[in-house]
């Protein structure tokens, strides 16, 4: 029985099929690779699934329940770490963690968000304000979030190891295999080196729409 | 602690952050306030007239002045988006940051209003509604106010759009704000200019954080 359960996704921006047809289930424990080159979606494709973007058609099903329908279990267990870090410079790093642990419910002791600050290496930094921080110390702040955030079910990282430097990637992999043992499921999308052990590989440029799904209606438009 | 709680002291921490840059909105509201007895000219009965109209208009565009930041930060950085995942409604975050804002700026505007009665020569009588009516309406401009943030979100140059979107919007308010001063100097009873007030403010605090809100998650697609 697959908790995460993708049936036909497209996904449509500025008047373009991005991507259609995409199916695809994940149970606990398993991760996800989304691949494609620059531009073929693939942070579309994450922002759909976390429900940023509605899609164009198709289903997503959390634990059997469409998350359009019923949001706040799937919000409840989903942590999405897009492009932007999502950091107020002005406040201090352990504040940033604090208000994130505080808005999904999630432990907020000093003990516990160190513990998550520990393991991406910012633990020394955990006074230091946010706007002091290098864009690569920034990234681990902002995969701080989804391990200072647990329990959740689904992490979808958005070109994670972006700006790390090769200790620091270590370090979040062995997050995720943390979090994968203990029944999470990851979605990730890169063209940097990450290793996630037994992945399935979705191909978002290979799900190439047919060229009437790809121009819509300025296709239709273009023939009349 | 909820999303509300959790919002409203990550903004009021912020804003205590930020130090001097939240006062700016009330030394505006001082300063702008401060130029008509100088522009008029110090005829006493000619500033007593116009005295609760300028403090209202003052406060309105003293609150539009630290409201155009009210998301656009926390949009550019990706704050927005991680709010608008978050288990709890987007509308509890939005109503909490507006609640922040209005400690921020609307408050101190309430605080300092009693120094530019007397700069522009109030009447005594005139005092107590003028606080009271400050107290009540001010909320209202900084909920009202949050609509015309969310939808300039992403916009360039969006500062102007958002103070033409909102000053309208604002005119129920400025007439029973100035209304129940201009009353008590009459000799009226300004309570039902007060009731006005007090209705615009609750029903700004229940809609507006909806609809600021669902503008938001447009911007966010």
């Amino acid at each position: 029985m697959p908790i995460l359960d993708v049936q036909d996704l497209a996904c449509r921006r500025g008047g373009r099929i991005l991507f259609a047809g995409l199916d695809f289930s994940l149970s606990e424990g398993d991760a996800a690779l989304a691949l494609g080159r620059n531009g073929a979606g693939k942070s579309s494709l994450l922002r759909v699934l976390a429900g940023l973007i509605p899609p164009f058609t198709g289903s997503i099903r959390w634990n059997g329940e469409d998350v359009r329908r019923e949001p706040y279990e799937f919000r409840s267990a989903m942590r999405y770490v897009g492009h932007a870090d999502g950091l107020q410079t002005n406040l201090t790093v352990i504040q940033n963690l604090h208000y994130w642990a505080a808005l999904y419910r999630a432990s907020t002791s000093r003990d516990a968000l160190e513990q998550a600050l520990a393991a991406v290496g910012l633990d020394e930094l955990a006074d230091l304000p946010a706007r002091m921080l290098s864009a690569g110390q920034r990234r681990r702040l902002a995969l701080a979030r989804p391990i200072a955030t647990q329990p959740g079910g689904l992490w979808l990282l958005d070109e994670p190891t972006v700006a790390l430097d090769r200790p620091s990637i270590v370090k979040i992999e062995a997050a995720i295999t943390a979090f994968r043992a203990g029944g999470g499921i990851v979605i990730a999308s890169t063209n940097a080196p990450l290793t996630l052990p037994n992945a399935q590989e979705i191909d978002v440029a290979a799900a190439i729409p047919s060229p009437e799904d790809a121009f819509g209606d300025a296709f239709e438009d273009a023939l009349l | 602690m909820n999303a509300f709680m959790a919002t409203l002291s990550r903004d009021l921490l912020i804003a205590r952050r930020e130090g001097g840059e939240s006062l700016l909105a009330v030394i505006f509201f001082v300063l702008g306030a401060m130029l008509f007895p100088l522009g008029v000219g110090p005829e006493g009965k000619l500033l007593a007239l116009m005295a609760a109209g300028v403090i209202w208009v003052m406060a309105l565009l003293a609150t539009l002045l630290a409201l155009d930041r009210l998301f656009q930060a926390d949009w550019r950085d990706g704050t927005l988006e991680l709010m608008a995942l978050a288990p709890d409604s987007l509308t509890l975050v939005v109503a909490a940051k507006c609640l922040a804002h209005w400690l921020v700026t609307g408050l101190p505007m309430v605080i300092a209003a009693p120094v530019m009665a007397l700069l522009l020569n109030l009447p005594p009588e005139g005092w107590p509604p003028l606080l009271a009516a400050l107290l009540i309406g001010s909320p209202a401009l900084s909920f009202i106010g949050a609509i015309c943030a969310a939808l300039i979100v992403g916009a360039r140059r969006g500062g102007v759009l958002m103070t033409l979107l909102a000053l309208p919007l604002y005119i129920p308010t400025l007439i029973f704000g100035a209304g129940a001063v201009q009353a008590a100097i009459g000799g009226f009873d300004p309570s039902a200019h007060l009731a006005a007030l007090g209705a615009i403010t609750l029903a700004a605090i229940a809609l507006c954080p909806w609809a600021a809100a669902a503008a938001l998650r447009q911007a966010m697609e």
